[in-house]
């Protein structure tokens, strides 16, 4: 065991698994008592395991070549890590007033962020399927967290049913790869011969991970596992394991067939078209916010896709930076849909924003920065991570889903401004119940993140992330 | 001028006002709890003193500009993200934060920065709930017209240039009138499909280029992407993605449909900045990109372009004189005198392009003053259809000076600006196509005969609706605000050199290309 070049490349995954595994042992001993403090507790550990990562962004090779990464999968980390102690922190409220508070919680959090770490430092296939697991697995148990409620039980099942098929793709992808190029190590798969053998478990793979990150035509289970889960539970999977799948998805395609490029380039456009066709017309018609945004989740991840379908050297930088920006602007979204609170529990009919400006006006300017972000309209930051992402696409000739991709944003901009305008001009609605502090604070944020003010802050992410492929506007 | 910033000071100092007028709308409330003018008092007095300052800001600028040499003046030029890190540090590359003006675009700033106080005290009086975020949400949008005008980075003005639907979907949606709802999802996607066709066009142009810098692209990009024996190319695509939004924007027949609608529900303040500001970005688009950068496919597209506007003012004309609805018409006659805009604009000579800009800014004036006569009576009756009025002259004799002023101002009567304007578009199009400037010397007709119809049915004749009896003359303040508008149309119409004198340094260099090409 080399334990310099571990702890160099791996230390934020150990110190979430030893934190995790001290959760559950505190957790056994003292159940419910652990269960308020949990959250604060591992959020900070995720905290800690971010900094750690950024601390230790140039990485290395680990665990025999298992296991390796790079500032670019360290960033992702360090992505994941911060947005998932967000979104926990954010959930303390919803989780006390709906009696779901049990130290649970926040162990299934923290396994899910080891799984996403593993995943993204994958440089291996059974790495890489170890991790889908662990973060999918403590996903469909988070997604019935509330095991009273019939759609969150079905959310759960639904959830599960469908991820474990989508991982037996995976796994059936994996070993055709491994029985036609003789390994499941990344940099031997790039050298070996392409045939058609590997060519049948790369489309395999490409199916199953493109379930994890909800693109069409594997999106039917966001709808229904974003209505049903409890929503901190969505605040969550619509930013850290959204990242962190999608990150991993390019590294496996970028690092193990990275050179036939043109091999599977069409079929990601493809997904990547029908995803953006799919969210903005799906979306048109919702009126549940949660199952709005569920759609529109689709459709963003098919920009994103873009980004990955104009390969490594012309859009990884940019599908980091769009995945970044997404996440953040997703948590200050779910932050006001956590907000939604009235007399009686949650809300989640898109009329209950009506006149939210009148009887919350900050939380309405929030919410429209942050939907016009969503939407891509300058100056808001969303529009510089679409803007990074047609340029991959631009650069690597791949006019037809960038045209397909305007005309969806246009379309998409269809049910964004019907909730500007419900916040707007809509009949006044009583205020919502006593937010919490944090949950406020998380809006705010966002907020002030999507404001171009932080390009810097986004033009220092492109610099670390793309240092080693070449930078947007390069 | 040393190193201060003016142009950034001046873009963004509407928005401050914004953000320090929403700041302290708190204060504002709790102080008189259910006192609306109150808080009104303050945001418009907010409001006018921070566009007053504004504008007396863009006459510093100007004062400082010298029209006499070629080129952009009151640089400013600061990395903003993007672009290769070298070894020592620096960045070559990327996206600039960089500002300028030259002759045509300060005088769109002060277009701008002129009409914007207007707007605030016209809207006083009419404008009563949700006051505050009335007055910022103008602020913000002059911020962000102001940055379309001084971008010299393309992906800057692409910023500030779609930033700006924000705010006026806002305005339209909220402050409008019945169908506001319809007719703001209508303004906003209308515009975003096309401005999104220039974007990815601009990411082509910068991947080729490797700047956005728009003086840059000026030079090079006709090099770059060179035409060869009038084959269609590269360019011709990159002029097509351009003129897709400038076209919605401007707008030009067939894709003018948002206009009447955003113009008939907006607040009368809206409509002012959208007929007076908004659309002239149309037409600075084209003078600033497509005419420099594309010079052979703008020459190949010109009997499209001269097509489509003889069609948009006849046509537009036509349909003008069928309107019920009296801000209806006035848009459709702006549609009419955009036409003659773009008509001027690619008859690629001196005097139709100059007579192109002097038309924006003359309509720019014109236009708004109409829509603020017929605000005037909308706010007193609470309707626009034309039938409803009638002999409004015995009432009110100051109010149908002021109309007829602008009616003739809007025909194009010699000695008003609006002659000057349509003069010379004619001119320079008959230079280029003499069917050109003879289909728009038929919407010139036309435009009496929808004018007059319009003011000798609603002014002349004797009062037959018993409503309109009470109705009173303009106020004080309305007063002050037709003043300058009536004072700007009279002094450009009978002397308009000085808007020459201040454009002639950028339209000479545009025209220069085209002398070359023989076009």
């Amino acid at each position: 065991m080399d334990w310099n070049s571990i702890i160099a490349a791996a230390s934020p995954e150990l110190l979430l698994a030893f934190a995790g595994l001290l959760a559950v042992v505190v957790g056994a001993i003292y159940k419910d008592a652990f269960a308020r403090i949990s959250l604060d507790a591992v959020a900070v550990v995720l905290v800690v395991a971010g900094i750690l990562s950024l601390v230790k962004i140039e990485g290395g090779l680990a665990f025999g070549g298992l296991w390796e990464t790079d500032p670019y999968t360290n960033l992702a980390k360090a992505v994941c890590y911060f947005c998932s102690a967000i979104a926990l922190r954010m959930a303390s409220q919803y989780l006390v007033s709906e009696k779901l508070i049990r130290f649970e919680y926040a162990i299934l959090v923290i396994f899910a962020n080891l799984g996403m770490g593993i995943a993204l430092a994958a440089n291996d296939l059974m790495t890489l399927y170890l991790g889908i697991e662990t973060l999918g697995l403590s996903s469909y148990v988070l997604a019935a967290f509330n095991r009273d409620s019939q759609r969150s039980s079905e959310a759960g099942l639904k959830y599960f049913v469908l991820g474990s098929l989508a991982s037996g793709i995976i796994l059936y992808g994996a070993s055709l790869v491994y029985g036609f190029s003789g390994s499941t190590n990344y940099d031997v798969i790039a050298l070996s011969d392409f045939n058609l053998g590997v060519m049948f478990g790369l489309v395999l793979l490409i199916t199953g991970l493109a379930f994890k990150v909800s693109a069409a035509p594997l999106h039917v289970w966001t709808p229904d596992v974003y209505q049903g889960a409890p929503t901190p539970v969505v605040t969550f999977f619509a930013s850290a394991p959204k990242v962190a799948a999608m990150v991993m998805f390019a590294t496996l395609l970028f690092e193990a067939f990275g050179s036939v490029l043109d091999q599977w380039q069409d079929v990601v456009s493809i997904i990547a078209g029908a995803s953006m066709i799919i969210g903005a017309f799906g979306a048109l018609r919702q009126t549940n916010i949660k199952r709005l945004f569920a759609y529109s989740s689709i459709g963003n991840m098919g920009y994103a896709l873009i980004a990955l379908a104009a390969g490594q050297e012309k859009g990884a930088a940019a599908l980091l930076v769009y995945m970044a920006i997404y996440a953040f602007s997703q948590l200050g979204i779910f932050g006001v849909i956590l907000s939604m609170r009235r007399r009686g529990g949650m809300v989640e009919d898109i009329s209950e924003l009506s006149g939210l400006s009148t009887s919350m006006p900050w939380l309405a300017v929030c919410m429209t920065a942050l939907v016009f972000s969503v939407a891509g309209i300058p100056p808001l930051g969303g529009f510089f991570g679409k803007l990074v992402v047609f340029q991959a696409g631009v650069e690597a000739g791949l006019w037809p889903i960038v045209v397909i991709g305007i005309l969806s944003s246009v379309v998409s901009l269809g049910y964004y401004l019907k909730i500007i305008m419900l916040i707007w001009g809509g009949e006044k609605m009583p205020a919502f119940q006593g937010t919490s502090g944090t949950v406020t604070f998380t809006v705010t944020a966002a907020t002030l993140l999507v404001f171009p003010v932080f390009v810097i802050l986004i033009g220092w992410m492109m610099a670390t992330a793309g240092g080693q492929f070449g930078l947007p506007f390069g | 001028m040393g190193e201060f910033a003016l142009l950034s000071f001046t873009i963004f100092f509407p928005l401050l006002g914004a953000i320090l007028l929403l700041s302290i709308r708190k204060v504002a409330a709790s102080g008189s709890e259910d006192d609306v003018s109150h808080e009104s008092r303050i945001a418009f007095s907010t409001g006018i003193v921070v566009s007053a300052m504004t504008f007396i800001l863009s006459l510093i600028a100007l004062a400082y500009f010298n029209p006499s040499i070629e080129g952009y003046q009151l640089l400013e030029d600061i990395h903003w993200f993007g672009g290769a890190l070298n070894e020592d540090g620096t960045m070559t590359g990327g996206i600039r934060y960089k500002l300028g003006v030259d002759g045509l675009s300060i005088l769109l700033v002060l277009l701008t920065t002129f009409l914007t106080p207007l707007c605030f005290l016209a809207s006083w009086s009419s404008i009563k709930h949700r006051v505050t975020e009335y007055v910022a949400a103008f602020l913000i949008l002059e911020s962000l017209m102001l940055g379309v005008f001084c971008s010299l980075d393309l992906m800057l003005f692409y910023v500030f240039f779609e930033g700006g639907l924000i705010p006026m979907f806002i305005i339209i949606g909220i402050w409008g009138g019945a169908e506001r709802i319809y007719a703001s999802f209508k303004f906003f996607l209308y515009t975003l499909l096309g401005s999104l066709f220039m974007l990815i066009a601009i990411i082509a142009m910068y991947l080729q280029a490797g700047t956005s810098d728009i003086a840059v692209l000026q030079d090079v990009m006709p090099k770059l992407f060179a035409v060869d024996d009038g084959k269609f190319g590269v360019q011709h695509l990159l002029w097509l993605a351009f003129f897709a939004s400038f076209a919605v924007k401007l707008p030009m027949w067939p894709v003018h449909t948002w206009l009447p609608d955003a113009h008939v529900q907006a607040p009368t303040a809206g409509s002012v900045i959208l007929a007076g500001v908004l659309l002239k970005m149309g037409g600075y688009g084209f003078l600033r990109f497509s005419l420099p950068m594309f010079p052979e496919a703008s020459v190949y597209f010109q009997p499209m372009v001269f097509a489509l506007s003889v069609i948009a003012i006849v046509y537009a004309s036509i349909v003008a004189f069928r309107q019920t609805d009296m801000k209806k018409l006035i848009a459709y006659s702006s549609v009419a005198h955009m036409g003659f805009v773009t008509l001027g604009i690619f008859s690629f000579t001196e005097t139709g392009v100059q007579g192109a800009i002097f038309q924006m800014i003359s309509h720019g004036v014109i236009s708004g003053a109409l829509f603020l006569i017929v605000g005037v009576i909308y706010d007193r009756m609470h309707t626009r259809e034309i039938s409803f009025y009638g002999g409004l002259v015995s009432r009110m004799p100051i109010y149908a000076t002021v109309f007829m002023l602008f009616t003739m101002a809007n025909v194009g009567l010699p000695g008003t600006s609006g002659f000057i304007g349509e003069i010379l578009t004619m001119i320079g199009g008959y230079q280029a196509a003499t069917w050109a400037a003879a289909g728009a010397a038929l919407g010139v007709i036309f435009s009496a005969v929808y004018m007059l119809t319009l003011y000798r049915r609603t002014v002349f004749g004797v009062i037959t609706n018993e409503k309109l009896e009470g109705i009173s003359d303009l106020t004080r303040t309305e007063m002050i605000v037709f003043a300058p508008l009536v004072v700007a149309t009279i002094v450009l119409g009978v002397y308009p050199q000085p808007i020459f004198d201040m454009a002639h340094m950028s339209v000479e260099p545009i025209l220069s290309v085209f002398a070359s090409l023989g076009g």
